[in-house]
Formats: C-alpha cells, structure tokens, sequence
C-alpha cells in the first residue's frame, strides 16, 4: 500500500477494498452448485463459504457467503471476481498474495483474510473434484 | 457525524479548555519555585485538589492527580502491593477488568511473583460476592474491581464489596473510570481505599487523572524524583491539566443530575427501537445496572467490524466488541466472560452517548443500522434464510 495515498474513506483499507466491501460482487448462496468450499473459524472471527459451478472445466459461475471483518468480506469480492470464467487449473493458481495484491494491499494483521480467500476457493475446487469423482464412480457401479 | 463513542473519550467542555489556557501562557512559573509565579500555580493546583476531594466526598490530602486513569491504575495497585510484601503477595481482580488493571497484575505476576484471582462474571455481567468471599486469604493484599464497565456500561456492587473486603481487612480499590460524570461518586461511601480517575472520559483533558488514596491505606509511589503530591506522585504539577480536570469534574457532576436523565432516555430508546426493528439482537447486561449512557448490543449473524465500518460510511461512529478493530483475533474478553460465544461477541456494538447527542440523531442511527445489519445478514453463512431478504 503507498504510504501516501489518502486513508479516507475506510481509514486502515485502501481504495479498493473499500470498494469491494462497500458493494461486494458475486454474493449470496448458490443454488445447486458444483462445489462448496467453507473455511474460517468464528473463533477468529472470520467464517468464508465458497460456491462454484463448473461447466466443462471452467469456473462459471461462482459466489459467497462471508462472516467477517471489512477485508474478509472484500477479498471474497474480488476473489470471486479473479476466478469467473477461469479454468480449474488456472483458479488453483490464484495465491492469497494476488489477492491482496488485487485490493491494492491489506494491513498486516488482515493477510490472513486473503489466506482464507485462497482457502476457501481451493475447498470448492477440491468439493468439486471429489463430487466429480464420486459421480464418476457412481455411473461406473450402476454401468456394471 | 454522529458521535457514539464517549466511553471511548470525550470532547472537552469549553469551559474546561478556557480554564486552562493562561496556565499554558501567562501563569506559566513552576508550582515548585517561590516567586509570585509559581505561587498562582500553586494555588490554582491546591484549589483544584480542594474542589475535586469535595466533589468526591473525600479529603484533599487523599487526592494525587496523575499523567492520566492509566498511571492511577498501574500505582494503585503496584503502590499498594508493594508496600505490603510481608503480608503476601496474592491479589484478586475479576476477568472483566480494563486492560491497565489486567495488565498490572500480569506484570506483579510474571515479574515479582505474585498469584492472581480473577473473579468470573454472571451473564449479566455482575461478580458473584460469594465468589468474592471464597477467594479472599490471609496472605490477600489487594482486591482491585471495577465501578462500571468500559463495554457494558454493567455497574458492579461497590458498596457491598467494600463491605466484605474491609471485613476481612484487606486494601479495596476500584477503577472508577467510566462512572464518573455518568452516575454520582462519593468515594467515602463506596468504602474503598483507592479509586483511579481519567480526566478525557467526562468532557476533561487528556494526559491527566486522579488516584485517591485513603489516608493510612498502605501505599509506596510508583513514579519517583521529588515530593510533589504529598511525596505521592513525583513530577512537575500538569497545572493546566489539573485546572481542567477540576473544572470537567464540577461540571460533569452537576450534569449528571441535569444531562444525564435525557441522555438515559435517548439511550433506552435507542435500544428499544434496535429490539423492536432487527431480529435476533441481545443486549448485553441489559439485565443488570448499568451506566445510563452505554449500550452494548449483539446483532446476531453479522460481524461488529464490519457494521462499524458501514455505521462510519454514514458519519455514525460507535465501537465494536470484534476483535477486528484491536489487531488481535479474540473477541471482546468480557462479553466472552458473560458467556457469549465467539460469532455472537464479535457480532457486538457499543454505542455510548454523551451531551450532545439529539432524539433525531439517534432515531437516525437505527435507520441506518437496520439495513446495515439486513445487508450483511443477507451475505452472512450463518444467518437462516428466514432471516435474509
């Protein structure tokens, strides 16, 4: 973050993320998707569900459900603007850095929102691959 | 800008600010010198020690005016163990003490070896006496807690501690911090034996407080390096601050016969209109006294951050019981110590009012609150559908 750049509004948040928080994108529960991805611990604070529908490989759709601080709610934003229309292989990718780096930086003690967006979007990729596989699995055992 | 964070601090009176100013110019002499100079500073000091041990119900001799509430914590309860070693070194706190009295302990703990109790709290924010009773040995040398609550607004039953502690002849003191200018103190009658003050919390100065010291209560001076403050507190005198404080505390106290009933009002109506328009919202303490001025809600489903952030977008200004706001990941430890699980206490605001706020101010605060709550409810992994719109 440049030190010199006007803190308002939002004090410790750059620009973008206040932005992000302020009118979040890509929000709410999914209906039917392919994979869910829920991270976090009330405990801390922070609780990021992820929700994605993949068609042919490619990430189409995806949204989120976020408990949390100014920074959790914002990288959920632009993480789920960053996949949209990505290759699975390409999603995997993504690093809680990028992230960060995407909302123009994030105070010290809030990286870890970026690590849960990271996260998050890698359990849904995960959830997704597994219900593949076991789909898979199940149309082999009713073939045979 | 709609300011709800006077236990925060406060913005000084104006007569506060007048008082001071010829002791920053003018009056200027050290209070310590013999010349003319010096002597107005000193009668100006000595006035204020006056004004302020009538107002509290004590003796001026017993008034040491200190760098601020902090310093008056840190050599209450440093001061008084000190200087009863032989007797023990054991100390009993409560668990929702401010972070100046928790931390002192901590240090006479980890660096001279003292053992600390930390009183639990019921739900409704209040010690349990009989806890109180149990705890207390003959190697005690200290019970430090709190008159009312910096988060809750939740008042502890001083008087009757006091009366269980003096029994069992043991120093009581009491951070009297966010009481004053809030409800009436007369520290004779709480029965304690010191009692820390800050002066920024009730429309005074920052940078100056006030310990009393019960004449006799045992007692050794933290800061050193001269015999101001009856040889209690060393330091040039911070006369303008002195000034202040003395002036913010006359006015204060008067208000709270005068200000204090309509900031009540516009308090619990604050609250009941929170109740009557978002579901699903606890007030926390809400069953025990509290402070008039403060309210501390929890707003289930959502995190405080959050809310405050989008409270500040619309110039409302309040704080929160998340631990976002502190740099830290836990919540609030004393709505934690109410029982209230993690989700819930980071889901707490704190409005606390003061002076200046109107009716129409705070009718605006639900307004925007409820919508607030409605958007992040709406984007929250927790909150039942039926909740979401």
């Amino acid at each position: 973050m440049n030190e010199n750049e006007p803190k308002k509004p939002g004090g410790i948040y750059s620009k973008k993320v206040m932005e992000h928080f302020m009118n979040p994108h890509n929000w709410g529960r999914m209906e039917n998707p392919d994979g869910v991805g829920k991270v976090g611990n009330p405990i801390c604070g922070d609780v990021m569900w992820i929700y994605i529908k993949v068609e042919d490989n490619r990430i189409v759709d995806i949204s989120f459900e976020t408990f949390g601080c100014v920074a959790a709610i914002a990288t959920s934003s632009i993480t789920t603007d960053m996949v949209k229309g990505k290759t699975v292989e390409e999603a995997l990718e993504i690093t809680n850095k990028a992230v960060a780096n995407a909302l123009d930086g994030l105070p010290p003690n809030k990286m870890h929102c970026s690590l849960l967006a990271e996260e998050g979007l890698k359990a849904a990729i995960e959830d997704y691959i597994a219900k593949k596989k076991g789909k898979k699995q199940d149309n082999q055992k009713q073939e045979k | 800008m709609i300011y709800l964070d006077n236990n925060a601090t406060t913005s000084a009176y104006p007569e506060v600010v007048e008082a001071m100013l010829p002791f920053f110019t003018e009056k200027f002499g050290n209070p310590s010198s013999l010349y003319e100079l010096a002597q107005q500073q000193k009668d100006a000091i000595e006035s204020s020690r006056q004004k302020v041990a009538e107002i509290l119900g004590v003796q001026p001799k017993e008034i040491v005016f200190t760098s601020g509430g902090t310093e008056a914590v840190n050599t209450a309860i440093i001061g008084s163990a000190l200087a009863q070693q032989e007797k023990g070194k054991y100390i009993i706190t409560s668990k929702i003490e401010h972070k100046a009295v928790l931390e002192t302990c901590k240090f006479l703990q980890k660096y001279l070896g003292y053992e600390i109790t930390y009183l639990s709290v019921d739900s409704s924010g209040v010690i349990d006496l009989d806890e109180l009773k149990n705890s207390i040995r003959s190697d005690t040398v200290l019970v430090s807690i709190m008159y009312a609550n910096n988060e809750t607004g939740v008042i502890q039953p001083i008087q009757e501690i006091g009366k269980i502690v003096k029994q069992a002849n043991v120093p009581f003191h009491s951070d009297v911090v966010q009481a004053i200018g809030k409800i009436p103190v007369n520290l004779s009658e709480l029965g304690v034996d010191y009692a820390s003050i800050s002066g920024h919390k009730f429309h005074g100065p920052r940078g100056i407080g006030i310990l009393y010291r019960r004449k006799g209560a045992p007692f050794t001076p933290l800061i050193r390096g001269g015999a101001h403050e009856n040889k209690m507190r060393a330091g040039t005198e911070n006369t303008p601050g002195i000034v202040g404080i003395a002036t913010a505390l006359e006015i204060a106290s008067r208000e709270i016969n005068n200000k204090m009933p309509e900031i009540e009002k516009l308090r619990d109506r604050l609250q009941q209109r929170i109740l009557d328009e978002i579901p699903e919202v606890i007030v926390n303490g809400g069953t025990a006294p509290r402070v008039p001025n403060t309210l501390n809600i929890a707003i289930k489903y959502v995190e405080g951050e959050a809310m405050l952030f989008l409270l500040d977008n619309e110039g409302i200004l309040a704080s929160s019981g998340s631990a976002c706001t502190s740099g830290s990941l836990e919540p609030s430890y004393v709505l934690l110590a109410m029982g209230l699980d993690h989700a819930t206490a980071h889901g707490s605001l704190r409005f606390s009012l003061g002076k200046d706020n109107t009716q129409q101010q705070i009718d605006k605060v639900v307004d925007v609150l409820a919508p607030i709550v409605q958007k992040l409810r709406n984007m929250s992994p927790f909150c039942p559908d039926e909740l979401k719109k």
